[in-house]
């Protein structure tokens, strides 16, 4: 029986040279693709219909035998080794799910487990440890059938049967193509918490740019016969897009994905004078005309943002503090995106939000001027990254192409 | 006599022609439910293969049962090898056809599903593809099963065992005053048989189609 390593940490995935020619075609469907998957890593292959990502990502667990190059996976080349054993080891995860609709959730998510030999209780436990993972009550779940299932619900059973027997590699074949997009960005939202806990390499194919943004750690943008057009993280690609078809994938609009992003932590944000309701009026007032700004927060019992005081406020409501100012309507926590940031600040009539924290007391407060400055600066960063690596790409293909001596003429960089 | 008396009198006679007509039928369905499943199993992955196993035993069917029954009398001789041979030959049409249909009609996704989660091709037919097509081939057997009912009568031709005895007994008495009770209870026995079966195919398909793909 092979052993599964009871480990949470991912393996290495190294495709060397990687090829699939099928016969009568004279062009190989996927060319020569050379690429490294560092361990624990999320990398999204992202490309139009018929690039060959999806071959690509087949050859790995080898669902589509390779016709040259090598895999190995935690550096041990598995070109050659029995597939199902291969198969027992990486986990995968595919459209619509694909469970068998002949057996029960349990039964679905005890497969792997079951062929590698697992004791009873075990697998029994596992199964309760895995539909917890991915959000569904064991209880509730455990005997349901397949098609008692929403397509979300589906989904995260096909994703716990994946990672059912604690496979180092997780590959996953466009997994949110068939469900809406409320439910998509849900489990996206799930994928990113599990990763966080779990830490497996995970390739992740699909077509929506969007999808490859919010998951990868990196990102290959793949063209026709799985070239790498651009193999960076999500940043570089937005910010410096390797050639016109990188951008055309990308589309309109990249620096705002790129807001996306960043969280408010990442940014300055600054302080703002604050009372509280519990403060005398007076010192309210002083403070009022005392800080520079014109404008006050005003803060609950609980440290909670209230109001935002101007000066004349409290004259006009006659000292009265329920009266007074205008109430807070939209605050960010620090884990918010800049994007939602941005919304905040764009919607607001004095273009400045709250941020709290945890419990949703005032930590500071984001406007236009920081935002624009932050922004500035994150972009520039990431160009000069993007700069660099771009570089080594092409000094990595440079070498190819010589080492090959053909000279592959539709390489050529913009 | 009349046929209520017939009845009574001859009621041993006539329950052992059921039992063996209905142990006749039975068994050839064993076989022919094994040889046909296999049959499909073995070609339905390939197009010629199986639309060759479809058409073989449909051209089977076209053969006139008395006729079949004749041409294997010098071969294998009187009495229940020839209504073993031709009640299986007859059954498999519908067996191979619905086997070979429902193996086909397994989404390709859930194949490959299984096959990325690391099932051995042997494991894959018996635990995701043959439950899948059972359905249908539980049809197949039903469908098998009433027309073998009726071929089955046409064994006594050659000697075999059944209520098939009863009705070429009436037959050859025509005109005689039990002629007409015997063929009438021999006829009316199939039926009773076959609805019989029918119901137990409801049964077992209630027993062992799964509830998640139940209709």
């Amino acid at each position: 029986m092979p052993e599964t390593a009871g480990t949470a940490t991912g393996a290495t995935i190294e495709l060397e040279n990687l090829t699939k020619r099928y016969p009568g075609n004279p062009n190989p469907s996927v060319d020569n693709v050379n690429m490294e998957i560092k361990a624990g890593e999320i990398v999204i292959f992202v490309g139009p219909s018929g690039c060959g990502k999806s071959t690509t990502l087949k050859m790995i667990n080898r669902l589509i035998e390779p016709t040259g190059g090598r895999i190995r996976i935690g550096g041990e080349d598995v070109t050659d080794m029995d597939p199902v054993k291969l198969r027992r080891k990486v986990g995968y995860a595919i459209q619509s799910a694909g469970l068998f609709p002949h057996m029960t959730v349990a039964q679905n998510i005890a497969l792997v487990p079951k062929m590698v030999g697992w004791s009873k209780s075990r697998i029994k436990n596992r199964v309760e440890e895995l539909l917890d993972l991915v959000g569904l009550d064991p209880g509730e779940f455990h005997g349901r059938y397949p098609r008692q299932l929403s397509g979300g619900q589906q989904q995260r059973v096909g994703v716990a049967r994946a990672l059912a027997a604690d496979p180092p590699v997780l590959l996953m074949d466009e997994p949110f193509g068939a469900v809406d997009p409320i439910t998509r960005d849900h489990l996206q939202d799930e994928l990113i918490r599990l990763q966080h806990e779990l830490h497996k390499t995970i390739v992740f194919v699909t077509h929506d740019f969007d999808e490859a943004i919010k998951l990868g750690d990196r990102i290959a943008v793949l063209r026709e016969r799985s070239h790498i057009a651009q193999f960076d993280t999500p940043e570089a690609i937005l910010t410096n897009p390797a050639d016109d078809f990188v951008s055309g994938f990308v589309g309109a609009g990249a620096a705002l994905k790129r807001l996306n992003l960043s969280r408010v932590r990442d940014v300055e944000i600054t302080d703002y004078p604050t009372v509280t309701v519990d403060d005398p009026l007076q010192e309210i007032f002083n403070k009022l005309r005392g800080s520079g700004t014109n404008e006050i927060l005003l803060l609950d019992k609980r440290r909670r943002p209230y109001k935002w005081l101007r000066r004349g406020d409290l004259m006009r409501a006659r000292g009265s503090l329920a009266r007074a100012g205008t109430l807070v309507h939209d605050t960010v926590t620090r884990d918010a995106t800049l994007r939602d940031a941005l919304e905040a600040v764009l919607t607001d009539n004095a273009g400045r939000v709250a941020v709290t924290g945890r419990r949703g007391e005032y930590e500071g407060v984001v406007d236009m001027e920081t935002l624009m400055n932050s922004v500035h600066e994150l972009l520039e960063a990431d160009r000069l990254e993007a700069m660099e690596h771009q570089h080594e790409l092409e000094e990595a293909r440079a070498a190819q192409t010589h080492a090959e001596q053909e000279g592959d003429g539709g390489e050529a960089k913009a | 006599m009349n046929f209520w008396e017939y009845l009574g009198n001859r009621h041993q006679q006539l329950l052992t022609d059921a039992y063996q007509h209905a142990s006749a039928v039975f068994q050839c369905m064993v076989v022919a439910t094994l040889l046909g499943v296999l049959i499909g199993v073995v070609t339905y992955r390939t197009a010629w293969a199986g639309n060759l196993a479809t058409m073989a035993t449909s051209t089977i069917l076209t053969i006139p049962s008395l006729a079949m029954i004749g041409l294997l009398i010098p071969i294998v001789g009187l009495g229940v090898p020839p209504t073993v041979i031709a009640l299986t030959l007859y059954g498999l049409l519908p067996i191979v056809r619905n086997a070979i249909v429902g193996l086909r009609g397994v989404d390709p996704s859930l194949v490959d599903a299984a096959k990325g989660i690391g099932m051995s091709r042997p494991a894959r037919l018996l635990r995701v593809e043959l439950p899948l097509a059972w359905p249908p081939i539980l049809t197949g057997i039903r469908v098998s099963t009433q027309m073998l009912m009726g071929i089955a009568a046409i064994a006594a031709y050659a000697s075999g065992p059944g209520l098939g005895n009863e009705i070429f007994r009436g037959i050859g008495s025509l005109g005689s005053k039990n002629a007409l009770n015997q063929v009438l209870a021999g006829t009316l026995g199939i039926i009773v048989l076959a609805l019989l079966f029918d119901a137990a195919y409801v049964l077992i398909g209630r027993l062992t189609i799964p509830r998640g793909i139940r209709a």
